[in-house]
């Protein structure tokens, strides 16, 4: 049977688009399977030999065995859950005010999180060292104005991971925060407040409910990305404060032991993945609740 | 039926740097009433309702529901439904949730919120969508919802700020109807914002022109389409030709033709109102009941339901007439370029007064 008119010709060029879409995406292909595909499964599978070498689960036996590894977790994470909570009472304030003020002037505000963001992680880091540590800016004016006598444990512990911490991570909480605060309608909470919410139910009722989304975004941010981090518990810690990274790098740089260095790192990964997946849950939750009515 | 409120406003000021936004607004508003704010936009007519709403504090003046003086009173205790131009429907609850938010905030019990939310559906002629997602509803559903929460909790007072802009030409106007049959059963005092005059003509019980934040006039829909004020209302409302006119011995004339004319000829300068509507055109100038005005036809337009004639006058002023497309009239119709007699009978002959107040203040 005969083809339709011009059937097969145009059946052909539907082809040739999709071919000529697949070459266009193929080098990004490449290299994400070359820089994530292919070191994470040499990871997964350096993990699985012990020490000798031999085909072996001991690597992450010795995890659950381990009460010192259990101990990083638990301060990766308590430092990850602190950070964030800091994050979330220091940013949503800030994000309502800007969210409240002319385009140009939030602009300005932004610009001042934002400004941080672009110098060097490491120079941030020991900034911060720099201002609290046993002799630094804080403990010096603070014993020269008598507010008190001893100097402060403010640096080489959690107080100054924590501090560093939440100073690095707060961009990463107030822009998605900003942005869903910036898109309710001012509306709703008039609404609100035609309909008899004094100013306080209007914020609880309609506005938070409403920056739920850009909130859990930011956490979420936050949280992963804490779960990882090196550089500045590294600094500011002073070896008082292990996480899971930590433990990698002296595994590695020391120990030369890939295979527990890689089991760690697998373990962290799948630990960040249940949580992407819990928030993600979490998330359509709030949406399921919020079709209740509340 | 909810025991409705009149509304008082006086000498309501509001400005924004230099420009009155409200200036020295006047306004009685009956209870029961529906009153429609008029005018174009950036007249003042959303601030006036903003003001009566609590969201825009004025520099002065009084605004009293019935007797209460609410000028200082936050919008959560004033008490007045309202309906937002975009409905502001909570995009986080379902229709039974934004229709039981202001009885939940007044301490109404959980099956007395039940029955009264399934009944205010029932008023919308919405019921069993309760459970319906905002973002599940058509357009005219989310004004049906919308309406249905600003009236659950039996205000008194009822404003609503260009509600159905948003919605198509057809549902507009089958939602004119049905919001004026509501009122009718509601008996609700009712302030209505729009732009649009033939809604206002519509739905009103009267209408409040409103022009560079001042109340120009405040008539029924009748007297406004009729009688205007200034020559602003006169060409805001409907479509109008004003003719300057002169005076001479006590008569008004035009064209060096004596007008007969309806009502009181106000004092000072005052045009002659045509509109196309109410010209015809005549065979001859027999009938003394009409005002005759001799043109040449320039151009016949037909636009379905009425056509219109564009002629201009002997004095070279361009009129239009409008008239509706049935068979007789039609076969009247005159071609471009006929020398044509409009009439405009005199009952229908209004002059409006050169007024200053249409000046920006």
């Amino acid at each position: 049977m005969a083809d339709a008119l011009n059937a097969r010709e145009l059946r052909q060029d539907e082809w040739r688009e999709k071919l000529a879409m697949f070459g266009l995406s193929l080098p990004a292909l490449v290299l994400v399977f070359a820089i994530i595909v292919v070191p994470v499964g040499w990871l997964f599978w350096l993990s699985l030999f012990n020490d000798e070498g031999v085909l072996s689960l001991s690597n992450y036996t010795r995890m659950f065995d381990s009460k010192s590894y259990t101990r990083i977790f638990i301060t990766t994470f308590k430092v990850s859950i602190l950070t964030t909570v800091f994050c979330v009472l220091i940013s949503y304030p800030f994000s309502y005010f800007l969210s409240q003020l002319p385009k140009r002037w939030a602009a300005i505000g932004l610009f001042t999180v934002l400004l941080p963001f672009w110098t060097s992680l490491l120079v941030r880091t020991y900034a911060w060292l720099v201002v609290l540590q046993r002799k630094g800016l804080v403990n010096e004016w603070g014993i020269e104005l008598g507010l008190w006598d001893q100097p402060l444990k403010l640096a080489h512990n959690l107080n100054g991971t924590l501090v560093g911490m939440v100073h690095i991570m707060l961009p990463f909480m107030v822009l998605p925060l900003y942005a869903s605060m910036r898109a309710i309608n001012a509306d709703y909470v008039k609404a609100a407040s035609n309909l008899g919410a004094n100013p306080t139910r209007a914020f609880w009722l309609v506005f938070f409910p409403l920056s739920l989304p850009g909130l859990l975004a930011g956490m979420v941010v936050v949280f992963v990305l804490c779960l990882g981090f090196f550089v500045t518990p590294a600094v500011l810690g002073g070896g008082k404060v292990i996480m899971v990274s930590m433990k990698i790098e002296t595994l590695i740089d020391l120990f030369f032991n890939f295979g527990t260095a890689s089991a760690l790192g697998v373990v962290l990964m799948i630990l960040t993945l249940a949580v992407l997946f819990l928030a993600h849950r979490l998330l359509r939750l709030d949406k399921i609740l919020g079709e209740r009515g509340a | 039926m909810i025991k409705a409120l009149p509304i008082h406003i006086q000498q309501v000021v509001k400005t924004y740097g230099r420009i009155h936004a409200l200036d020295h607004v006047d306004l009685e508003i009956k209870s029961g009433e529906f009153l429609t704010l008029l005018g174009p936009s950036g007249s003042g007519k959303t601030t006036l309702l903003m003001v009566l709403a609590g969201f825009t504090r004025p520099d002065s003046g009084s605004v009293r529901f019935g007797d209460r003086e609410v000028i200082r009173t936050p919008p959560h205790k004033r008490d007045v439904g309202m309906v937002f131009q975009n409905y502001a429907l909570f995009p986080h609850m379902t229709v039974a949730g934004n229709i039981g938010f202001p009885l939940r905030l007044r301490g109404v019990q959980k099956d007395d919120i039940h029955q009264r939310v399934e009944h205010a559906l029932s008023t919308v002629q919405l019921d069993g969508l309760g459970d319906r997602r905002i973002d599940q509803l058509s357009g005219g559903q989310k004004q049906r919802v919308a309406l249905a929460r600003a009236i659950v909790f039996e205000p008194r007072i009822l404003l609503m700020d260009e509600p159905l802009s948003a919605l198509d030409k057809k549902l507009r106007d089958h939602m004119q109807i049905e919001l004026r049959r509501l009122h009718e059963k509601l008996g609700i005092t009712t302030v209505y914002v729009t732009h649009d005059q033939r809604e206002a003509l519509t739905m009103s019980d009267r209408v409040a022109v409103i022009n560079h934040g001042r109340l120009i006039q405040c008539d029924s829909p009748r007297t406004i389409y009729d009688y205007p004020a200034s020559p602003f209302v006169a060409n805001f409302i409907g479509e109008s030709t004003l003719i300057p006119v002169k005076r001479s011995n006590g008569n008004v004339v035009l064209d060096g033709q004596v007008l007969k004319v309806s009502g009181a000829v106000p004092d000072g300068r005052c045009s002659l109102m045509l509109r196309p509507e109410r010209l015809t055109i005549l065979p001859d100038r027999r009938n003394p009941d009409y005002n005759v005005f001799p043109g040449v036809v320039e151009e016949v337009v037909f636009q379905g339901e009425s056509f219109v004639a564009y002629a201009v006058l002997e004095s070279g002023t361009h009129v239009s007439m409008r008239g509706i497309s049935q068979r007789e009239t039609v076969a009247s119709l005159p071609s471009r370029g006929k020398a044509v007699l409009l009439g405009l009978h005199w009952e229908e002959t209004v002059l409006i007064p050169e007024a200053n107040e249409d000046a920006p203040g």
